[in-house]
């Protein structure tokens, strides 16, 4: 099977950001650009469809196992031995995967932002930024190389910094921008060592090389100097989680994720809910064989840590918060932290890797719906003009299809079956169950939270009582709600036609059976807590009720550290301000300016004195040249003469 | 002797000459309202010429080993013809407006492939005689061009200026290679390697041919030419003598001191760090304090060969592979650098660094091939010249030579200075009357594009790199 035309699905997102960035002026008129940008993912989106068909149904299995393709490879600079950065594609079950989520819902985004972006100023720049994030994640996605990810990795870090500051006017915007870009930067620091290192260890980049048994048993016979009793492809495991957990918003490292939410709607659904967001996720499934192996798998267990606690801490907040993006934002939080439990949690073998399996059936199935609802948040703000809660309720009979579609997508993350988020999520408890208690007492617990914030949404949203509006809201373009249908309709269904997914995605690439037991405590226990959860919000938040008010003041201190984020954008604020720019930034700013500067400026005086002292040898005249040129001879052989002979 | 054999290896000198001769002869049979027909068809000859010169030659020797020829030669004879190429296209113009009112139009292409064709033979030479024929006939056509506006006293000057020097330093270096011939008896470089020696006598005839060596090169202090020389010059003959014939002076340079000179090896180490260490400085300190553009780009060239001289000491293909490499480079941002004054000079008679003051405004994107040039002339990155200077670091730095390698450093921070003045003036100074806006010719335009292109892609396209470290092969 030629493969070879799948670099056209980030070549064409490439070719409308080139069109749509170079020849802004002429596509003033409005809509225009917005097609470009359709069109474009349109046509990747069918491709990606056509080869995921391909992969899966008919050339992937061979011998029972999916063979990983690499349609196009370029040696782009070449290092000792087999060290190498190169430029390529990889054709394999997780990253066929991503391609259809990444270009699914860019292409919903895309449609729906000609109805959310209509009338705006920087329209043409908008798609021009959406097709620059989409061309960069997607060859994040495809790359054959870390090297390759990383470069991509940090163009995805522009395109969301672009996008988060697209409204440059607002002052809460330009910070907000700034603070991801700069926390996610300062996590890919770490990942950029840990590819140095597994660069300088391990001796090759490429991903296929790395996950190879060779390699790994290679590592297990040199496994470089120790550091604190780990070994230093181990820590290069670790600091390179550090990269993901920055743009997967793991704790600490999550604060720029909430304000993330100033950018565009649209954007929010794309790139801090269904793609971005999962990039790290995406990279500890990628080298997850390394994860599993190397040093006893530690790293690993690092990852099942981080996961579970930011999905129990990112679930707390969100019960607190009023604003609805921020909801969503720090749903998304607790929800890659169970994404990446998952990963932390698998086996390697057979059914063992039920964890990494599920984990990456969460990211598929958890895309659809929390694009979904985002892309619902974008329609009420766009029909209420605030994102706080207090200003809305009785919205279901003004906007039914809203309503209708974030019921269906509340369930799914809530976990009822038949949506999509049931199955993914029940899986992930039943690898997390295998492994350990403590993580799935977690879990289970922020499987409940998650229904009861989720339910509070829904019910203060579009019940609640009646409220007045001064112009009706409603639901007014075609190019918004039908990716709202679409959307709500792959929740509906993506679960029970993908179960079991390991058919799929394993981490051995040889596909299992596994089978849901309808009637085992723990499926009923998770569907039981989540039906808890979701009837606490209905007697809470159905119609206004003085519930609320009684238990934020029953958990007191709790609740108020809850709500201002465990106070974390403080410690932040404290640590860079009073320690970092006080006590170190301040101290070398002196030493540069007086010490380093002044031996800079030293070497310039000297230059210009030297300089005017020698002028004069530069007479014109052509009888001092020759003069010049044979004391040049001599004294050269001179110099030899007396030195070395 | 071989017909076939003397096509095959000296394909590029016959080539050259038939293009030399149809290009007299075309002239000839054009009449005067027409001269125009002649600039076109020069540069579609050469064009394809340079083409033709892309095709790798075999390897192999004529006359007895007096001619050589090699992959890595041909690969350097065809980078030769894209820079003169390059400096043909910015040319255009000016033999249009200067030139041919004057009655002249063949007679600049010719004598320019002429002393081409001299490089040709002096890079390709085994043996002292081909050397020293190929040196002259090289610099010989050049005199002519330096006076070609010679209704400008500084251009007839320069002329003067340069064809006695070199006439000195031609009777410097064949009394030197007549020394050498009487301890060695014999003129082939191959066999030079294996005769006994005479200490003495045989050090001082190698200063002395290395010195004539090294005023092509402008080494210090062999280069008070050059400043005048470039100044005077048309711009495009200041051009050619600042990368074709420095390139191919380096380039034997290399052939001399590895392969004849191998035994010495000591003795010219030592030499280069002394000019390598003279050249820098002195090339900065002068750059520095220049304020008409030519001669600013003059002290700059001797600055740089300074820095070559970093690569040629490391003695080996490394060496060969890293100077061929920044040759390459430094051909693209020189060429580019000239060029922009060239158009400049031509179309507002300016050359002062404070000319340029507010020319973004006015004429963006020359501003910006002029700050690409400058940028890689100074070696920042990711412009094509900060890999050239990084890689002859890191010869420099192979061979254990760290001192040298800091000095180096020293002196690019000094360079830098100077690199960014007229960038400074160009972008963030602002004039009451900058260089008005003027539309170049479509061939300078072209060479441009070209230019610009070459100085981002030639850093990153590391098969380029590859390729030339295969051929350096030849080198141990």
């Amino acid at each position: 099977m030629d493969f070879s035309y799948v670099i056209w699905i980030p070549a064409l997102p490439l070719i409308s950001f080139l069109l749509l960035g170079l020849f802004n002026r002429y596509f003033r008129k409005e809509p225009v650009a917005g097609y470009v940008g359709v069109a474009s993912l349109g046509t990747a989106w069918v491709l990606a469809l056509y080869t995921a068909w391909k992969y899966f149904f008919e050339v992937g299995l061979q011998n029972g196992q999916y063979v990983p393709f690499t349609p196009f490879k370029w040696d782009w600079i070449h290092f000792a031995g087999k060290l190498s950065i190169d430029m390529g594609i990889l054709l394999d079950p997780i990253s066929v995967m991503m391609l259809v989520v990444v270009t699914t819902i860019s292409f919903m985004v895309h449609i729906y932002s000609i109805g959310y972006m209509y009338g705006d100023e920087g329209f043409a720049r908008f798609y021009a930024y959406l097709s620059l994030f989409s061309f960069s994640m997607l060859s994040l996605v495809l790359a054959s190389n870390i090297f390759q990810i990383y470069i991509f990795w940090e163009l995805v870090g522009v395109s969301s910094f672009l996008l988060i500051g697209y409204y440059f006017v607002k002052p809460s915007a330009i910070a907000a921008a700034k603070k991801a870009f700069i926390v996610t930067r300062f996590a890919d620091f770490f990942f950029l060592v840990g590819i140095l290192m597994i660069g300088y260890f391990v001796g090759t980049f490429d991903i296929e090389t790395l996950n190879s048994e060779g390699t790994i048993a290679w590592i297990a016979q040199h496994p470089g100097p120790v550091f604190m009793g780990l070994s230093a492809v181990t820590w290069a495991l670790i600091l390179i989680f550090v990269g993901g957990a920055g743009k997967s918003a793991m704790f600490p490292l999550h604060i720029w994720l909430p304000d993330a939410m100033e950018g565009p709607t649209p954007v929010s659904a794309l790139i801090h809910a269904a793609t971005m967001v999962v990039a790290g996720v995406y990279l500890v499934a990628r080298l997850f064989p390394l994860f599993y192996h190397v040093g006893d798998g530690f790293a690993l267990r690092v990852v099942a840590s981080v996961g579970t606690f930011s999905a129990l801490f990112a679930a707390i907040i969100a019960l607190t918060q009023e604003d609805i993006k921020r909801v969503l934002a720090y749903s998304t939080m607790s929800q890659i932290g169970y994404m990446m439990m998952a990963l932390g949690v698998s086996g390697y073998e057979g059914v063992e890797g039920l964890g990494y399996m599920a984990g990456m059936f969460h990211l598929f199935t958890h895309a659809m719906f929390k694009a979904l609802l985002f892309l619902i948040a974008g329609v009420i703000i766009h029909a209420v003009h605030s994102n706080l809660m207090k200003d809305m309720g009785g919205l279901h009979k003004y906007m039914p299809i809203s309503s209708w579609t974030f019921l269906i997508a509340a369930l799914a993350i809530s976990g009822i079956p038949p949506m999509a988020g049931f199955y993914s999520k029940d899986e992930i408890l039943h690898a997390a169950f295998e492994y350990n208690f403590l993580i799935w007492l977690v879990g289970f617990l922020v499987a409940g939270l998650t229904a009861f914030y989720m339910f509070r949404l829904y019910f203060r949203i579009f019940h609640n009582g009646t409220r007045e509006y001064h112009h009706p809201p409603k639901e007014d373009s075609r190019a918004m709600t039908g990716p709202l249908i679409f959307l709500a309709v792959l929740t509906l269904t993506v679960g029970w036609v993908f179960t079991p997914f390991s058919k799929y995605v394993t981490p051995t690439r040889v596909p299992f059976t596994y089978h849901i037991h309808w009637g085992s405590p723990l499926v009923l226990g998770s569907m039981a807590i989540a039906l808890a959860g979701i009837l606490t919000a209905y007697f809470f938040y159905y119609k206004p009720t003085d519930y609320p008010q009684k238990a934020a003041r029953a958990f007191g201190l709790t609740y108020q550290w809850a709500k201002n984020k465990f106070y974390m954008d403080e410690l932040y604020l404290f640590i860079t301000k009073r320690i970092i720019f006080d006590k170190i930034s301040k101290p070398s700013a002196w030493f540069d300016r007086h010490v380093v500067d002044g031996m800079m400026n030293a070497l310039g005086n000297t230059t210009v004195w030297i300089s005017n002292r020698i002028k004069v040898l530069q007479s014109g005249r052509l009888q001092e040249y020759g003069i010049y040129f044979v004391y040049g001879v001599v004294v050269l052989i001179m110099v030899f003469y007396f030195l070395n002979f | 002797m071989n017909w076939e054999n003397l096509f095959a290896l000296m394909r590029n000198e016959i080539l050259l000459v038939i293009a030399v001769l149809a290009l007299i002869l075309v002239d000839l049979f054009t009449p005067k309202a027409k001269k125009k027909f002649v600039i076109h068809t020069a540069n579609v000859l050469f064009f394809l010429f340079m083409l033709w010169s892309f095709v790798p030659l075999p390897e192999g020797t004529l006359f007895g080993g007096s001619f050589v020829s090699k992959p890595l030669i041909g690969f350097f004879k065809a980078v030769m013809n894209v820079g003169v190429m390059l400096i043909m296209l910015q040319a255009v113009e000016w033999v249009r407006k200067e030139l041919i009112p004057q009655g002249f139009a063949s007679e600049f292409y010719v004598l320019l492939w002429s002393s081409l064709l001299g490089l040709d033979y002096l890079i390709s030479s085994g043996d002292f005689l081909m050397f020293y024929l190929g040196l002259e006939l090289s610099a010989l056509p050049v005199a002519a061009l330096a006076a070609f506006e010679f209704y400008r006293k500084r251009s007839a000057e320069a002329a003067v200026k340069y064809v006695l020097l070199a006439a000195m330093s031609s009777a410097i270096m064949l009394f030197g290679i007549s020394l050498i011939y009487a301890t060695s008896g014999s003129i082939y470089f191959d066999d030079i390697l294996h005769v006994n020696q005479m200490p003495l006598l045989e050090l001082v005839g190698f200063v002395m041919m290395v010195s004539g060596v090294a005023f092509k090169i402008s080494l210090v202090p062999f280069h008070f030419w050059t400043a005048d020389v470039y100044e005077g010059a048309p711009t495009v003959v200041s051009n050619y003598l600042s990368v074709i014939s420095k390139g191919a002076a380096v380039f034997i340079l290399m052939t001399l001191l590895f392969v004849p000179l191998r035994r010495y090896e000591g003795t010219w180490t030592l030499m280069l760090w002394i000019l390598a260490v003279l050249t820098m400085f002195v090339g900065n300190f002068f750059a520095l304090r220049q304020q008409n553009m030519k001669r600013f780009l003059a002290f700059s060239s001797v600055a740089q060969a300074g820095f070559i001289l970093l690569g040629v000491i490391g003695g080996n293909a490394m060496a060969v592979k890293t100077v061929i490499y920044f040759l390459l480079i430094y051909i693209f941002s020189n060429v580019a650098a000239f060029g922009v004054v060239h158009v400049i000079a031509m179309h507002s008679g300016k050359e002062n660094i404070d000319d340029y003051t507010g020319l973004y405004r006015t004429n963006p994107r020359l501003s910006l091939l002029l700050m690409l040039a400058l940028f890689s002339l100074a070696g920042i990155p990711p412009v094509a010249g900060f890999f050239g200077k990084f890689f002859l670091y890191a010869t420099a730095a192979h061979k254990g030579y760290y001192w040298l390698v800091f000095i180096a450093v020293v002196n690019v921070t000094i360079s830098l200075y100077y690199y960014l003045l007229p960038v400074r003036a160009a972008f963030l100074r602002r004039s009451e009357n900058p260089i008005p806006y003027f539309r170049s010719d479509i061939y300078s335009k072209l060479g441009f594009a070209v230019l610009a292109a070459g100085l981002i892609v030639i850093g990153l396209y590391s098969p380029l790199y590859e390729y030339i470290a295969q051929l350096s092969q030849i080198f141990q």
